[in-house]
């Protein structure tokens, strides 16, 4: 059966976010109706793709180059899934945190970036990807800056002119790949690479410009002011899902253009990875304010998975099936976090670590959100982290990566100091009390459903391993497995 | 020296100008039109690929490339200068607080 | 899939789900609390009798499913995870009783009933355990559940404990991931098997597995409070003590303590580790701890703490008896993970008692509180007694297969570390009887509540009694079938050193 899943992921929210803007007083029932359609889209092309294999459709039947080719495999899929999955309870919780005119300005950019986000998880020619990378940015930044305020502002520019530099460093890099092979085709130039100077020079712009929109340190400056002072959906979108989707991209471009020919660079990758995990952890636990604590654990959690890019080369499946499992797994359980964050910071009018007062008995589901996304963080079991975090220290040891090893098992540890630190103040009272503002309960249970995902995904690993299987995205790398 | 090496090398060095000025300019208007000169130096990078020569049709993948960056470099930079004028109402100053 | 494989699973969801259910409970809902808590115990304690029976017989009880490519968790129910989950359904059962007794009127019970039943859950999971990964598995989730129980009472010396707590046993938990993903690297299987899984490795590798078995009794050590990563017990007695009496008999030092014998036994296997030379050093940290722990003892005058050094020494004597190998050795190591079980939970009730009737928390405020409390003190000299090694309460038993195991295998010199621990436990033991009996009491005692005509809340009485009791019976009827010693024989010889 052939349906239009991959059109309608893209379409359905980008007619929405047209929708929404032009009837404001609705925007917030058309976007919970455009997110139920991507929940089905997804999961149709799930099925689809579990009988049939990987999913492609021309667009209007022109052929690429010119043309535009939607094309899915199992990691396209998976990061669909999550989009969507954390796209529902994004958009659950949005719906009782903003209000009036606030709402008809969150819809339209929030749809708009879901459409951007699919749109990219589809693509497969790198100047696609461009497109739906900077479209994604823009939305992002807007989305940022909705509060208003000098934080939230200033937090909005100075990702708006990371995430620019980031794009043209990468689309400098397109031009040279297209001058040097003639063509924009990932799988074509997965053929045609070769290792020439040209091709390093490529990899340095492009992984400089995707790095810098990963947040990699060091180029994660960024990312703190940007997540901690957006609103709480908002942020939890940001470190959920668009900080994977450049992710995606350099992992894509590494596994299938770059790493079969600059094996070198993964080196670099995995000592800039293990700085982040150690440098983000350490500044997670320096923070006084709950929203930054957050913020630096997704500088922290993104190293992990640069970890894996040196371990490639040997250990193929299980290194790149640990990143996409941590990815996975992070998306989750950092949205949830956030989003409890959020209903933190609404209910005690601060977010202030020291100063939680008793919220582990005033507002039990939200202290259980934040510490099942935690255990996951923390990668304790049972949870998405601990697959993930098992398939990489699997892969290292097997190798005799000790470094590595030594890395993820501190990195563990320093979360749960941070995590725990969180959690220890959620029972004690607060030296001074204050006054509590009702939370409403969909915010309380969207956080909570989506720290619940993240440690079902501990129980379901083979079944999502298998779906990442298909269509072999890691073909190249599964030698060595 | 054809055609398609000069463009690429004045490209390449709008490209350092504007990253420069990027980076180096405290005010936010300046860092914007230095994207700008970037966007415009890598603009005609790749104007200067693709297969060009005496008696071969112009490659169109380029130029679509191009047009379709351009459209995209004017939405962000009205995005980037309404963010600017927001911020400089808030704060008085078309600086990144904190800088 | 026949009913025998999915009793492992009930037993563990026998209280998994009355806990859960607990959570969602408002806090007035007490009778509700106890009947869902109550129940669930009766259930796990059937099922676990059930299951007793059928090992006994033969049966085998197991299921499994897949966690990972290539790796599965399993529940198993053989005979020594039978000792363990007999134990610790038995004691939850007493201890339900005796928390709903000493927390009445306290706050948060739905939070605390909640979380002590995972805790249960937990511990269960851990002895069912078929292979390390799942073994590894419930050991964090016992970590996770115990620490809110930690800091119940919401005070900022709770929140410091629990952060001891943590560091504890969060590192101790890395330790073990560490050393079960490297063993998993080196063999390609996790099972728990008789003899050992390292038997086609050959002599490769010596240097890794040597190092892995450290990081493996490292983290397993830190719950089993080997010296001297030990800290955080004492300190963790801040909690409420029906939380003392369940992490100390029951849950987390039980569970290290067992984890170090699956490791030894069915990881890498006697003869191996011997050959490896790693049991000779691991004999010597166990003798250090007991020796250390009752030392520590001598001086604490706070009387949970002296209690708590008391088990750090005295958990130490099953990771002796392991470590010595040699059958008898290792049934008295086996058999005293019962016995200490039911003599410290006892010790435990009895200073709960203290503290909750007169506000009694410190050894020299115990002056003739024999006169106020007979019973409780009754009980409190069994155990203590238990503790010293006197027949007939069942420490004695533990101590004389220690004795002659040590014999059977050549190392005299435990003869002597036992017969030192027995007059330490003495040393601090028989002052608090002497005070409490025959001290003259105080004109006031520091806080009292009445419970009505009897010395105390029947539910604070009944819980020591039954231990007691059981203390008693399984050092007098050490002899009858299903008693623990006869079962920790039917182990040694079943399970531990089959030909």
């Amino acid at each position: 059966m052939e349906a239009p899943w991959a059109q309608a992921l893209i379409l359905a929210p980008l007619a929405g976010a047209m929708s929404a803007f032009l009837w404001p007083h609705r925007a917030r029932a058309i976007g919970l109706v455009t997110m139920l359609l991507l929940v089905m889209s997804v999961a149709g092309l799930g099925i689809q793709m579990a009988r049939f294999g990987i999913y492609r459709h021309l667009v209007g039947g022109w052929a690429p180059p010119l043309g535009i080719e939607l094309y899915a495999d199992g990691l396209s899929l998976l990061l669909l899934a999550a989009t969507a999955v954390v796209g529902a309870g994004v958009s659950v919780y949005a719906a009782d945190y903003f209000r009036g005119h606030d709402a008809a300005h969150f819809w339209p950019l929030w749809l708009f970036l879901l459409a951007a986000l699919d749109a990219l998880f589809l693509s497969r020619d790198i100047f696609n990807i461009y497109v739906t990378l900077e479209l994604l940015g823009l939305a992002a930044v807007a989305l940022t800056g909705l509060g208003g305020g000098r934080d939230a502002l200033g937090g909005a520019m100075r990702y708006l002119l990371a995430t620019l530099l980031g794009s043209l460093l990468y689309l400098l890099g397109v031009a040279m790949l297209y001058h040097g092979f003639g063509a924009l085709d990932i799988g074509v130039l997965a053929l045609r690479i070769r290792p020439t100077p040209l091709v390093w020079a490529t990899l340095g712009l492009m992984g400089a410009g995707l790095c810098l929109k990963t947040a990699v340190f060091p180029l994660h400056f960024w990312l703190p002011p940007a997540h901690a002072n957006a609103p709480a959906p908002v942020s939890a979108a940001l470190s959920g899902l668009v900080v994977k989707a450049s992710l995606y991209v350099l992992l894509r471009m590494w596994i299938d253009v770059f790493g079969t020919v600059a094996a070198g660079a993964s080196v670099l990758f995995g000592v800039l990875g293990a700085v982040a995990v150690l440098w983000g952890s350490l500044q997670a636990l320096r923070q006084a304010r709950l929203k930054l604590l957050v913020a630096y654990s997704t500088v922290a959690q993104i190293g992990y998975l640069f970890l894996a890019f040196p371990l490639g080369a040997a250990s193929g499946w299980t290194a790149w099936g640990a990143v996409a499992y941590l990815a996975l797994s992070h998306a989750l359980a950092k949205a949830a976090m956030f989003l409890a964050t959020g209903n933190l910071l609404r209910f005690g009018g601060h977010d202030r670590i020291a100063d939680l007062d008793r919220v582990a008995q005033r507002l039990p589901l939200t202290t259980w959100a934040f510490a099942l996304a935690g255990v996951s963080i923390m990668g304790l079991p049972p949870s998405g982290g601990f697959v993930g975090k098992w398939l990489l220290l699997q892969a290292a040891l097997a190798q005799g990566r000790w470094g590595i090893a030594a890395v993820v098992v501190v990195g563990g540890l320093l979360a749960a100091a941070y995590v725990f630190r969180v959690l220890g103040h959620t029972f004690t009272q607060a030296p001074v009390p204050h006054e509590a503002r009702p939370v409403p309960a969909h915010m309380q249970w969207a956080a909570l459903l989506l720290a619940g995902g993240a440690v079902l995904l501990g129980f379901i690993a083979p079944f999502v391993l298998s779906m990442l299987r298909i269509g072999h995205p890691f073909a190249m790398w599964e030698a060595g497995s | 020296m054809t055609a398609g090496i000069v463009y690429a090398l004045v490209g390449a060095v709008l490209f350092g100008l504007g990253l420069y000025a990027l980076i180096v300019r405290p005010h936010l208007l300046r860092k914007i039109i230095a994207l700008n000169v970037m966007g415009s130096g890598t603009f005609l990078m790749l104007v200067g690929t693709g297969r060009s020569g005496v008696g071969l049709p112009p490659d169109a993948v380029p130029q679509a490339m191009v047009i379709t960056g351009i459209v995209v470099a004017v939405s962000a930079t009205a995005l980037a200068l309404t963010l600017m004028l927001r911020l400089a109402d808030e704060t008085g100053r078309a600086e990144l607080p904190g800088d | 899939m026949s009913l025998d494989a999915w009793i492992p699973l009930l037993v563990v969801a026998s209280s998994l789900v009355p806990g859960l259910v607990i959570f969602g409970l408002a806090e007035r809902r007490s009778v509700l609390r106890s009947v869902l808590n109550l129940a669930g115990a009766t259930v796990k304690l059937v099922l676990v009798g059930w299951m007793l029976w059928g090992v006994y017989q033969g049966h085998h009880y197991e299921i499994s499913w897949p966690l990972l490519p290539g790796l599965e968790m399993e529940l198993r129910a053989g005979p020594l995870a039978l000792l363990f989950v007999t134990l610790s359904t038995v004691l939850w059962l007493v201890t339900t009783v005796y928390a709903i007794g000493y927390l009445e009127d306290s706050p948060h019970r739905s939070r605390f009933f909640g979380f002590f039943s995972l805790c249960v859950s937990a511990t269960i999971g851990v002895a069912l355990s078929g292979n390390l990964i799942t073994f590894l598995l419930f050991y964090e989730l016992l970590t996770l559940s115990t620490y809110p129980l930690i800091v119940h009472r919401g005070t900022e010396a709770a929140r410091h404990a629990g952060r001891t707590y943590l560091v504890y046993t969060v590192s101790g938990g890395a330790l073990v991931l560490l050393g079960t993903v490297w063993l998993y690297t080196l063999t390609g299987t996790l099972e728990f098997t008789s003899k050992g899984i390292l038997t086609p490795l050959g002599q490769g590798h010596r240097a890794a597995l040597t190092t892995i078995f450290v990081l493996l009794v490292a983290g397993l050590g830190v719950k089993a409070a080997l010296v001297p990563l030990h800290g955080w017990l004492p300190r963790a007695m801040v909690a409420p003590a029906p939380v003392s009496a369940l992490l100390h008999a029951v849950a987390v030092v039980k569970a290290g303590a067992f984890g170090i014998i699956r490791v030894v036994f069915d990881i890498y296997g006697v003869e191996y580790a011997a050959g490896l030379g790693v049991m000779r050093p691991l004999a010597w940290l166990a003798a250090l701890t007991i020796i250390y722990g009752s030392v520590r003892a001598l001086s604490q005058d706070d009387l949970k703490r002296r209690l708590a050094f008391s088990t750090v020494s005295q958990v130490a004597y099953i990771t002796l008896g392991v470590a010595m190998g040699g059958p008898l050795a290792t049934i008295g190591g086996v058999v005293h993970l019962v016995h200490q079980g039911l003599m410290k939970i006892t010790l435990f009730f009895c200073a709960g008692n203290l503290a909750e009737t007169l506000g009694i928390h410190k050894i020299s405020e115990m002056g003739g509180v024999g006169q106020r409390m007979p019973w409780t003190m009754a009980f409190f000299t069994i155990g203590a007694f238990g503790m010293i090694g006197t027949p007939p309460v069942a420490g004695f038993v533990s101590k004389w297969y220690l004795g002659e195991g040590a014999l059977q295998v050549a190392q005299p010199w435990v003869l002597g570390v036992l017969v030192a621990s027995s007059v330490l436990n003495a040393a601090y033991f028989l002052p608090i009887l002497h005070t409490a009996w025959f001290r003259p009491p105080p004109d006031a005692w520091p806080e009292e509540r009445r419970f009505g005509p009897a010395e105390t809340a029947w539910m604070l009485l009944l819980p020591p009694l039954a231990t007691a009791a059981m203390a008693l019976a399984a050092g007098l009827l050490a002899s009858v079938p299903l008693s623990p010693l006869e079962w920790a024989r039917l182990i040694a010889a079943r399970e531990l050193y089959r030909p």
